[in-house]
């Protein structure tokens, strides 16, 4: 079995490029160059340099002795909130934003749900001194009120959304066709591994760092480089892809995606997207996506503004259909406990995006031998109102 | 017989008009298809309403919108169709995005198309290649043409192919937009309007995108077969109703 992308853009049946004529000629210029110019070099070495350097990479492993004991396991946490702007999301906006460069484009447009991809593409626009024009639901507008300030402290312009639910998919909706409009100056740099193809495979080839430094991090650990499970929150899958990446094809390691059932998977309210979604087109890709019987895409619903997304990328798709990753719903309020939890166990407030992975230790049992790798994929100041909201502090 | 081919043949430009299904109100699709038929329209485009019309700007999007909260949906539409040809004969063509029709599955949905008397497709998110491995064969088993999109960036290349693969009309995306948005043609349509008529393709092009009263008509018409009026004709349904194509055709078409 391949876990990977197929030379046509496919992960087993899922992927592709379902995109109107009028974005084929962009989506085809990056098709043709993204392997090219990430082979580069000099492209390599500026990427290294900045995630070292600006980003603060490698991001520790680190041994949370404390939740081991608890759940009588070895739990590594993979900290990828101590990363500038707080998220592993910043990985593949250097990465996209070095691309944009290389392909000449001066003007940069992208989506945000909560705003931390928002942030990361202001943040690497204003490093780079371009142009930058973030989309964003006019609903999560009002709900995010610190990230839209980030983002223009940053320089970036945040054009409302104001079609359909008004929300993330629709802020994605609004940046296709911003492309549309601007065909040749324009790189749009999504946020995730969805999109058409060679979207998924590009952001999961620059989130792969995520589990490249794994392996080495745990051989001075552990003394080897494979954990026996990678644990990973999936909304549109770049936290799970790039912390997978290295892992895919080798089966010994098993991996674990964590949903969000939001009040509960069969509670109408969920963001569960494997259990709930059907085949079918989201933004140029063919995934599992939650819709209508009659193929009308359907607002989710989750406490945690990152995993809200009514899709998931189609390399996650192909590793729920295979059987490659467990996949586990974690809700509103087993989410928020496990993330309290950490907090007074190891002393990290994390985002709530990564407090649903850090829920699958009440939900599963692993062996006191078993080395279980958890990517702690953002921190919490972001999202303190929600906790204060939530435990009433 | 296919509609389409015999109405290109007709010695005079096209004049085709897009509308949503199930907007302004749920139950006035088959009298906006006659009046538009009565009016002089040459062809029509049905709009199965989407949730996430990407390739559409705000007024479209709009109508799509209201047109689900109507409750519009694709068997819904089929089964207001289902008599249409008693009272219609000029080619009717659905358009939609693809999600809606794999759901409703592919092969279903085109052989409902033929037995209602359905002509052709625009499918903006189904891309040529795809079509072409996987569902050319079921279109033709139901007699039914694919109408592809082409932009001011696509290459010779790709024109050529997608000419080869067409058996109907090519539909001309008149500027680098989404639907809407633009308001008359300047230097760089024409030429690019000059351009591919002077291909020679053996599809006639039908010119879309940005046509919204007579003077950018009369403009496309000069270089291509036909024009493709939307959001100029769903702004008039807004405003005035189903009640008064006739006189928004006349405008056009004066």
């Amino acid at each position: 079995m391949n876990y990977n992308i197929n030379e046509k853009g496919y992960y087993g049946e899922f992927g592709g490029a379902y995109i109107p004529e009028m974005l084929y000629p962009n989506v085809e210029e990056l098709r043709q160059n993204y392997l090219k110019v990430m082979a580069e070099p000099e492209f390599q070495k500026e990427f290294n340099q900045l995630l070292k350097d600006y980003v603060g990479r490698p991001s520790p492993l680190y041994f949370a002795k404390r939740l081991s004991k608890k759940y009588n396991t070895k739990i590594y946490l993979k900290r990828e909130d101590l990363n500038h702007t707080g998220a592993h999301k910043i990985n593949n906006t250097i990465g996209q934003i070095l691309m944009a460069k290389r392909l000449g484009k001066h003007r940069i447009i992208a989506e945000t749900g909560a705003g931390q991809h928002g942030v990361a593409t202001a943040t690497v626009c204003a490093l780079m001194g371009l142009e930058c024009i973030v989309y964003m639901g006019e609903i999560d507008i009002a709900r995010q009120a610190p990230n839209v300030a980030r983002m223009k402290m940053l320089g970036a312009s945040v054009i409302p959304a104001l079609s359909g639910s008004r929300t993330l998919k629709d802020a994605t909706n609004e940046a296709i066709r911003d492309w549309i409009n601007n065909p040749v100056d324009t790189h749009y740099i999504i946020g995730s591994v969805v999109g058409p193809h060679p979207y998924p495979d590009m952001v999961a080839r620059f989130q792969a760092v995520v589990s490249e430094e794994i392996q080495w991090q745990l051989q001075e650990h552990e003394g080897k480089t494979k954990p026996d499970y990678v644990v990973a929150c999936v909304g549109g899958g770049s936290n799970a892809a790039g912390a997978y990446y290295h892992f895919l094809e080798d089966t010994e390691v098993k991996l674990i995606a964590v949903e969000a059932a939001g009040l509960g998977v069969d509670s109408g309210e969920s963001a569960a997207t494997s259990v709930l979604g059907k085949e079918g087109i989201i933004h140029g890709s063919k995934t599992l996506l939650m819709q209508t019987n009659d193929g009308q895409i359907t607002e989710p619903y989750s406490i945690s503004a990152g995993l809200d997304y009514p899709g998931v990328g189609p390399m996650h798709a192909h590793l729920y259909k295979t059987g490659r990753a467990e996949f586990i719903a974690i809700t509103d309020d087993q989410a928020m406990q496990a993330g309290l939890e950490l907090c007074k166990l190891e002393g990290i407030i994390p985002a709530i995006e990564s407090s649903h992975a850090l829920a699958v230790f009440k939900q599963k049992k692993f062996q006191p031998e078993d080395v279980v790798v958890l990517s702690l994929s953002g921190r919490g100041d972001k999202d303190l109102q929600n906790y204060i909201d939530y435990f009433k502090f | 017989m296919n509609r389409i081919p015999t109405k290109l043949k007709e010695n005079k430009k096209l004049l085709s008009i897009y509308f949503t299904a199930g907007y302004p109100s749920i139950d006035n699709t088959t009298t906006i298809i006659q009046n538009l038929e009565k009016s002089g329209v040459d062809m029509i485009e049905i709009g199965l309403p989407f949730s996430d019309p990407l390739a559409d700007g705000p007024t479209i999007q709009a109508s799509s919108t209201q047109a689900l909260k109507n409750g519009m949906t694709t068997e819904l539409l089929f089964n207001q169709l289902k008599d249409i040809r008693k009272t219609v004969s000029i080619p009717l063509i659905i358009m939609g995005y693809f999600n809606p029709m794999l759901q409703y599955g592919v092969e279903a949905f085109c052989k409902k198309c033929q037995e209602i008397g359905i002509d052709g497709l625009i499918i903006p998110d189904l891309p040529v290649d795809v079509y072409n491995e996987e569902y050319k064969a079921i279109f033709e088993k139901y007699g039914l043409i694919n109408v592809f999109l082409i932009t001011p960036q696509t290459s010779v290349e790709r024109i050529n192919f997608i000419d080869s693969i067409s058996n109907g009309f090519i539909y001309m995306v008149s500027s680098a937009s989404v639907t809407g948005s633009s308001s008359g043609f300047g230097e760089e349509q024409t030429k690019y309007f000059k351009r591919i008529a002077n291909m020679k393709l053996n599809n006639p092009q039908i010119i879309g995108f940005g046509i919204s009263n007579n003077e950018t008509f009369s403009q496309a018409t000069t270089h291509a077969k036909g024009a493709i009026i939307g959001s100029a004709f769903i702004k008039h349904l807004t405003n005035k109703g189903v009640s008064e194509i006739n006189s928004f055709v006349k405008s056009i078409l004066n």
